[in-house]
């Protein structure tokens, strides 16, 4: 048993026999795979396969009946989101939903404020954090000089609301996140301005897990990719490895691969 | 020929916005009018006001001033709609009758005791609820001034049904009258204040969306226990204050009209608006005094006039006026 923990201890996020159901309906079952550091880790798989389930066990939005999640060599099975968050692990949601009230630039304020940032940045009452929040929208491609970031996050496009989520991640100053369907919504072109952004998070020594139905995207990124079915790991490995496999193949029979 | 209402901001109120070097005393009057006029209005209500009872009607609708504006900013910074403000009021009337009775302290120090005291009662009992949202929440914050009362009057404990008589009045007259006054003021201006803060925007967004704040590393539970006690201390203190007032505490500090009309209130005068729950209590409590004339018919006036209100001013008195204030509109053909 302690010779498997210190296995867990030299991988960065390691989900081990994680199993999770609704009501009798199993949305993870026996669910183990590892992330690397640096690495950008894909997850796909059909509707209901468990992706987004898998998403909220390792961020804490619900708690496995079974099995444990490792981040850095410690434990984190079970932790309070908020806690998880503070640990460095950022994770954006599948339906956009902003702080709709607030303009673009003050909904990061709210990670901003968390304890994990204000003990990176203790000083600036007032000024420095909204000084923080444009340069953080700027970096996702946002127009500082434009009257974008000022604006009601209600009255954003949805391309800009999505930028705006990674914004609201990397905040967080994260060491690894985890997007839920980030291009989901995206036209060809706002996820083609995306993908260098990503690229260049793991240049600078991020760390990714890519929830995604965006397969041409996802496999131009990522470093290695999960394959989901009915809550079950079907298959791993490189996305050149992935798109050879017969058996997602059958799974995504007439999806784009 | 189609025609649509358009509206326009008034040029003196996009000088004066997000410049703070004001130029001149009229853009500085623009922005101070209407701070200081109704902070103005209301210090000067014991002055003018003719007559005791004017007196009573002023200080009625300061404390359901006091409790709509504790149940808006709930509702504004954590999202909970509360249908117990009672509770809030009911635990700061009894716990100030019960320390002037029986630890003989003087009105300042119950007051202050009985508000902070009350208010860590108060967000105790509600902590277990606070995970619920919307009309589940809402539901168990109905309960507790009944449990509350019920027990009271099962149990005889302090008072039981005949409630706690004796208690000592405030020292003066004027220190009666103001108390309540400077205390809203200052509880509807600095709560204003706080929600412009970055503590307040973390507030606010939890009614937005609480699942975003848990992610990006926030404490739900804290921040929600904090607006909670927050809102509860307005509540206790305006119970202890009528504690003091009528020198009197009965179960009817747990009565439902004490939780359902400062939502009224808030409705009226403008929801999220922190001051115009205040500036509805201060137009439904004279309201209901002057139908006092119509008797029985007195409720129906009323109901019909809250209705109509609701129908055709949705947007609340305060946000109506504040729109009149800084735009104008005309009808534009397209």
């Amino acid at each position: 048993m302690k010779a498997e923990s210190e296995r867990y201890e030299e991988k960065f996020l390691v989900l081990t026999e994680v199993s999770k159901s609704f009501g009798g309906v199993e949305a993870l079952s026996h669910l183990s795979f590892s992330v690397a550091q640096n690495e950008i880790l894909g997850i796909i798989g059909l509707n209901g396969s468990g992706k987004s389930t898998a998403v909220n066990v390792i961020t804490g939005f619900a708690a496995p009946d079974s099995g444990e999640v490792w981040f850095k060599g410690e434990e984190i099975t079970g932790f309070a989101p908020h806690r998880i968050a503070g640990l460095g692990i950022a994770r954006s949601f599948q339906t956009v939903r902003p702080f709709h009230n607030l303009p673009a630039y003050k909904n990061l304020i709210v990670p901003l404020y968390s304890s994990r940032i204000r003990k990176f940045t203790e000083s600036g009452r007032w000024g420095d954090r909204d000084a923080v929040a444009m340069d953080l929208l700027e970096e996702v491609g946002f127009e500082r000089d434009s009257q974008v970031p000022y604006k009601p996050a209600r009255a954003l496009p949805h391309g800009y609301l999505r930028r705006l989520e990674l914004a609201r991640c990397l905040a967080l100053r994260p060491d690894l996140v985890i997007t839920d369907e980030l291009f989901s919504g995206l036209s060809s072109s706002e996820v083609g301005s995306m993908v260098p952004l990503i690229e260049k998070l793991q240049a600078r020594g991020m760390t990714l897990v890519m929830v995604e139905h965006r397969l041409r995207e996802l496999f131009r990124l990522a470093n290695r990719v999960v394959v989901l079915d009915r809550g079950r790991k079907v298959t791993e490995g490189t996305p050149a490895e992935i798109v050879e496999n017969s058996t997602v193949r059958e799974t995504y029979l007439g999806a784009e691969l | 020929m189609a025609r649509r209402l358009e509206r326009i901001d008034r040029p003196i109120k996009v000088l004066t916005e997000d410049i703070y070097a004001l130029s001149s005393l009229k853009t500085m009057l623009y922005v101070a009018a209407p701070r200081l006029l109704p902070a103005l209005l209301v210090l000067l209500i014991p002055v003018l006001a003719p007559g005791d009872y004017f007196q009573r009607v002023a200080t009625l609708a300061a404390i359901y001033g006091l409790l709509a504006l504790s149940w808006d900013f709930i509702a504004l910074s954590t999202g909970l709609v509360s249908l117990g403000q009672a509770l809030f009021f009911g635990v700061g009337a009894y716990l100030a009758g019960l320390l002037n009775l029986h630890l003989g302290l003087h009105p300042s120090l119950t007051l202050l005791l009985a508000t902070i005291i009350g208010a860590t009662i108060c967000t105790a009992l509600l902590a277990p609820c606070l995970p619920l949202r919307g009309i589940y929440f809402a539901m168990t914050t109905l309960v507790y001034p009944l449990l509350m009362a019920r027990t009271i009057e099962a149990t005889a404990i302090v008072g039981g049904t005949d409630g706690l008589v004796g208690v000592a009045s405030f020292p003066g007259v004027w220190s009666e009258r103001y108390l309540i006054l400077i205390f809203l003021l200052a509880a509807t201006f600095s709560l204003r204040r706080l929600m412009t803060t970055d503590f307040g925007l973390v507030l606010r967004s939890i009614s937005d969306n609480d699942q975003a704040v848990r992610a990006s590393g926030i404490n739900l539970t804290y921040y929600k226990l904090i607006a909670v006690w927050i809102g509860a201390a307005l509540g206790t203190f305006a119970g202890a204050y009528f504690t003091h007032l009528y020198m009197f505490v009965g179960l009817s500090a747990f009565s439902l009209d004490l939780s359902i009309l400062p939502i009224a209130c808030a409705v009226v005068g403008g929801l999220g608006t922190l001051a115009g729950p205040v500036l509805g209590a201060f137009i439904l409590v004279p309201l209901a005094e002057m139908l006092r004339d119509l008797g029985t018919l007195r409720i129906v006036a009323y109901s019909l006039l809250l209705v109509a209100l609701v129908l055709f001013k949705p947007e609340g008195i305060l946000s109506y006026l504040k729109r009149k204030y800084e735009q104008v509109q005309r009808w534009v053909e397209v």
